[in-house]
């Protein structure tokens, strides 16, 4: 591609409406990135830093019955060993995480740091700060762990077993509200109701009855986890962090150590990626207490098998759906269990499964059950619209089943049920305006679609998906300077071009280029409150805080300009970044001049901005997936991609195809070849990007995006959150895609070339 | 990992003696694609590493018509398959040489440090059986030779004592009407460890049609590489029509004895075995005819 190509502002109908929003401007951080200088989380260096290492649990679960740190401490150059029995007693005490809401500490804190019980193969058990990772290292090798080693129970529908091992001896469970009277695995089970299934399913004319399984799979991002510490003798504890919510390391690191937040300045730095895997703490207590004990700055840093062994993967799931349709295609009732993996401690995301499962179509009879249950794995994180391909991916593959029986188009019975305005979903809530229809219409007509395709063992699938997207609470400071640009402070970390997206939405208010505001991502001290970067946020709220900003500078700009005029605020208007009269006698100053005069004066033009605003609406996607099957080897090409996504309003069109993309890479590795491999002793056996099989750029052709816009009421420029949707399609449009090739139906991920092979074997 | 050190010797005999001092202590340095890791890793804990790479004898990479290929042991896969003539020759070996890793890896990456890691995915192990290469040991008794083979003996294991090592494969001149491949099975197209390797090579008769010598070699499927003596013999002196094949791959699949792991299931790697194997044939069988 010609990059001038990309440069170019796409000429649609927003761009003539808009100055700023749809162009495609170069980032505000792209110099810093590509050249090297961005700091990331490794990083970073303070003088007399030092390493910090994290022993971990070889055994997928056991009782710790002691811990000798003794041999470790006295190597030369080792200047702190910890345990939890550092940490102070978490007690009862609870936590706040906002997006994941309150939970219990003590699990949280056993997380970062096993204090009885090692639950997961790589739990983090001791550590050490020494100076030099090396001589951590073998430090780690001296400390003497007496377990007891447990039974582990590794698959969701087994720890549901009455007889299986118990994960956490006083775990009950929380059953529709009532807490059960023997300990289980199963930590909750909740329940949405809606219409009636037994009228549901005598109104179908066919009925089918499938199971289906998601491994467990990780977000892959490129960078480790990283967090330096800095525990001053003063009590003052300042962090360095590559995570997707400041305040969200500031809210456990202060809760888990027991420590004021006043004492505790966390400074988020460049993120290599999160997906929802950086909003969880690990090495950053650990970091904070040895700094504490060695008097020193520490830095702690993973490698790549300690991301996969200890950090968020999400959940390994089971779900049973039935489904009912008429001969015209009308879904009449859905009948669910979703049960997943939460990890060894309760938490899983089932709760957005069932949320977002039905939210493409409209059926009056629905019922949804959810389990979430604990095994011996690690404690599962949010990934990129966290639940929802798990579950969703079990629906749109039955409705290709069912387009089969009824010899009917994939995009009409997807058009046919489709969801729209006021539509009740399964959990009782009416649909706000979505763009639902409008997307899965732009796949149908689409040159992809449209196009036959050919050739033995080829085949096209097509899966449609939701994500509910989240609001939250998001600040901006915003300061007009003397030479007329705006300093842009956020508390977002920008995974994916936000800076500039948020920008974009100043400039726009102001009518100034982007380039005019000059943004960055700040510490907790300097900013105010601002939620995790996730859940598709960002540009919506923080976006909105922004523009908030801009209208403040306005009518600041315009309330200076009328008073340096003589004439009442009503007879000023500001445009393009000029200020005039309106009263006819046309005088007129740009905001730069404005600025410089106002600058002279002392004036501050400026505004402090928080918003939480609700109406985030959901999105969809539809996506349409040509591949060939090697009937020999099982092995599955994708010969083209085509993704057709509402973005409500495509701020920064680049960065909104970016996300669609990477939804789509993610999203098929999950279908064919990623997947959390243990052994019969629970222990993970390719904790490595050589054998956990991420998708490499050989492994895919170019994802085309298309994007379509029904703005979002519920935000000024009309923004939906476009980051997470794109990850639920791939899934079920590729195993359908294989259904039409070779004719089998696979409904357990990943699609592996062995699965491949097998079901075809069987078929035959 | 814990500090260690570093010698590059000038010649064979230096290398050899820095080896006996040091014994088990000691590791051969090729490429280091596959040491060095491990060594950070923690996977290995040396004292001394011997670079190879100064050392004629292992640089060397020469064809000569009446002996054929010598390929010494630390050569990169960059040299080999930059060589117009000799890759053109050896078509097996090229194709593993082109196979290992990426172009950064194959730029260090020797057929050498491939053998003697002895991993049973080993990429070049099956080519070079294929091609029928031997291997000459170099230890302070002197030089001796080993089949490919009978090199290794197990994951990780192999014939060579503590202080020996390996100078050079000698692989004989091809002879006429000859073709021969290497092919393995990722589930991805780059960054894998072959589910399964097989290389072939077929020496036709002058009809084309007619199978005077084969040789059947199979990686991923047993603690060592294999070769298949019962594929060869049952396409030796027989049409290669497509039962003689169907034969060849089942001997394949009966001499298949792997384990089920991350990267595949017994089963599976039994199967493939079987469609590697005919797939390996038929392209030896093409490139035979074009020779
Ligand atoms: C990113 C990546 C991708 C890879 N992809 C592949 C692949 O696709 N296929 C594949 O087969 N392998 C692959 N490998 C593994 C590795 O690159 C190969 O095994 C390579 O051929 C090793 O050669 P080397 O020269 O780097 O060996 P080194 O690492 O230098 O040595 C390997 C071992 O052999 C010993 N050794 C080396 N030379 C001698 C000698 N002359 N005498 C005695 N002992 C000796 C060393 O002590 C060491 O134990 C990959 C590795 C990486 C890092």
């Amino acid at each position: 591609m010609n990059p001038t190509e990309v440069m170019e502002p796409a000429k649609t109908d927003v761009e003539k409406k808009y100055k700023v929003i749809g162009t495609r401007p170069i980032r505000h951080d792209g110099v810093d990135k590509v050249t090297g200088r961005a700091v990331y989380g490794a990083d970073v260096q303070l003088p007399g830093m030092l390493h910090g290492k994290v022993l971990r649990s070889p055994h997928a679960h056991a009782n710790i019955k002691s811990i000798n740190t003794a041999k470790a401490e006295a190597l030369y150059g080792v200047k702190a060993v910890m345990t939890a029995a550092d940490f102070p007693d978490a007690g009862s005490r609870t936590a706040n995480l906002g997006e994941l809401g309150e939970v219990p500490l003590k699990p949280m804190c056993d997380n970062v740091m096993a204090s009885d019980k090692a639950v997961y193969h790589g739990h983090a058990v001791a550590a050490v700060a020494a100076t030099s990772p090396h001589i951590a290292e073998e430090a780690l090798k001296l400390i003497e762990v007496d377990y007891e080693v447990l039974p582990p129970v590794m698959d969701v529908l087994k720890a549901m077993d009455e007889d299986s091992p118990l994960v956490h001896e006083d775990l009950y469970t929380d059953e529709l509200g009532e807490k059960s009277s023997k300990p289980s695995n199963v930590a909750s089970h909740t329940r949405h109701v809606k219409g009636d299934l037994s009228q549901g399913f005598a109104a179908a004319d066919h009925v089918l009855e499938r199971e289906y399984r998601c491994a467990t799979v990780h977000q892959g991002y490129i960078e480790p986890h990283a967090a330096t510490a800095m525990w001053n003798p003063d009590g003052y504890l300042t962090m360095w962090v590559t995570t997707q919510g400041a305040f969200t390391v500031r809210t456990s690191v202060h809760q888990i150590l027991d420590i004021p937040v006043s004492k505790l300045k966390v400074i988020p730095t460049e993120i290599g990626g999160g997906f929802g895997g950086k909003i969880p703490v690990y090495g950053e207590p650990v970091a904070a207490v040895l700094s504490r004990k060695a008097r020193r700055p520490v830095k702690v840093v993973m490698d790549r098998t300690e991301v996969f062994l200890a950090t968020g993967p999400t959940s390994g799931s089971y779900v049973k759906l039935k489904m009912g349709v008429t001969n015209e295609g009308r879904i009449t009732a859905a009948e669910t269990m979703l049960a997943y993996e939460a990890g060894g401690y309760p938490g899983s995301i089932v709760a957005l499964g069932g949320i977002c499962m039905f939210a493409p179509y409209n059926i009056d009879n629905t019922t949804i059950d959810m389990y979430d249950v604990v095994v011996n794995k690690p404690k599962t994180a949010a990934y990129r619209a966290p639940g929802a391909p798990n579950s969703e991916f079990a629906v749109e593959c039955m409705l290709d089943e069912f387009c089969q029986i009824l010899d009917m188009d994939p995009m009409e019975i997807r058009l046919k049920n489709g969801a729209k305005e006021g539509d009740i979903q399964s959990h009782g809530i009416p649909h706000p305006r979505i763009g639902c229809l409008e997307t899965t219409e732009a796949a149908r007509d689409c040159e992809h679609y449209q196009t036959p395709l050919e050739g033995p063992n080829r085949g096209r699938g097509v899966a449609s998906g939701y994500w509910v997207n989240a609001g939250l609470t998001s600040s901006v400071t915003a300061r007009l300077n003397g030479d007329g640009t705006v300093t842009l402070q956020e508390g977002s970390t920008d995974i994916g071009g936000t800076r500039t997206s948020i920008a974009m939405q100043l400039a726009e208010v102001l009518g100034i280029p982007v380039e005019d505001v000059v943004p960055s991502v700040v510490d907790t001290d300097s900013v105010g409150y601002t939620e995790v970067t996730g859940g598709s946020r960002v540009t919506f709220a923080t976006g909105w805080a922004a523009y908030n900003a801009g209208q403040a500078i306005k009518s600041q700009l315009i309330e200076q300009a009328a008073e340096i005029w003589k004439v009442d605020e009503d007879q000023v208007s500001l445009a393009d970044g000029v200020i005039t009269t309106t009263n006819g006698d046309s005088r007129s100053m740009t905001i730069k001049e404005l600025a410089a005069d106002l600058s002279q004066k002392g004036i501050d033009v400026g505004s402090r901005e928080t918003v939480t605003p609700q109406n985030h609406g959901g999105a969809y996607a539809t996506h349409v997936v040509d591949v060939e099957v090697d009937p020999d080897t099982g092995k599955v090409t994708i010969l083209r991609y085509t993704a057709v996504q509402d973005a409500g309003r495509a701020i920064h069109p680049s960065y909104v195809e970016g996300q669609m993309q990477g939804g789509v890479v993610q999203g098929i590795g999950w279908a064919l070849n990623e997947e959390y491999f243990y052994n019969k002793d629970g222990l993970l056996m390719n904790a490595s990007f050589l054998d956990y099989r991420m998708p490499t750029s050989l492994d895919l052709p170019m994802i085309e995006t298309i994007i379509v816009e029904v703005p979002n009421p519920g935000h000024p420029y009309g923004v939906r959150g476009v980051g997470e949707v794109p990850i639920v399609p791939p899934q079920a449009a590729i195993s359908n895609a294989i259904a039409r090739a070779v004719g089998v139906r696979l409904g357990d991920l990943p699609m592996s070339p062995q699965t491949v092979v097998k079901a075809l074997s069987a078929k035959s | 990992m814990q500090a260690f050190d570093y010698v590059a010797p000038k010649s064979l005999s230096e290398a050899v003696s820095l080896l006996e001092q040091k014994g088990e202590r000691a590791r051969v340095l090729s490429g280091g694609t596959d040491l060095i890791v491990q060594v950070r890793e923690n996977r290995r804990d040396v004292d001394l590493i011997v670079d190879g790479k100064k050392v004629a004898e292992l640089m060397e990479l020469s064809f000569d018509s009446q002996s054929g290929l010598t390929l010494g042991a630390c050569v990169p896969c960059v040299r080999f398959y930059e060589d117009a003539q000799i890759s053109q020759l050896y078509p097996g070996l090229n194709d593993a040489a082109l196979l290992i890793g990426g172009t950064q890896i194959q730029n260090r990456a020797s057929f050498g440090g491939n053998l003697c890691n002895s991993s049973p995915a080993a990429d070049s192990i099956p080519a070079l059986i294929a091609h029928s290469a031997v291997c000459l040991i170099a230890g302070s008794g002197g030089t001796h030779t080993v089949a490919v083979e009978d090199f290794c003996t197990g994951p990780g294991r192999n014939v060579l004592g503590p202080k020996e090592l390996l100078v050079s494969f000698h692989v004989p001149p091809p002879p006429k009407h000859f073709g021969a491949h290497y092919l393995r099975f990722i589930p991805r197209n780059e960054m894998d460890i072959a589910v399964v390797g097989c290389g072939a090579s077929l020496e036709m008769e002058s009809d084309l049609r007619t199978v005077k010598k084969a040789r059947v070699s199979l990686g991923a499927v047993a603690p060592t590489p294999l070769l298949v003596a019962e594929a060869a013999a049952a396409l030796e002196g027989r049409e290669l029509d497509d039962s003689a094949i169907e034969n060849a791959a089942a001997a394949a699949r009966a001499a298949a004895r792997p384990i089920t792991d991350m990267r595949g299931t017994e089963e599976y790697r039994v199967h493939l075995a079987g469609v590697l194997t005919r797939r390996a044939l038929e392209t030896s069988l093409e490139r035979a005819k074009e020779d």
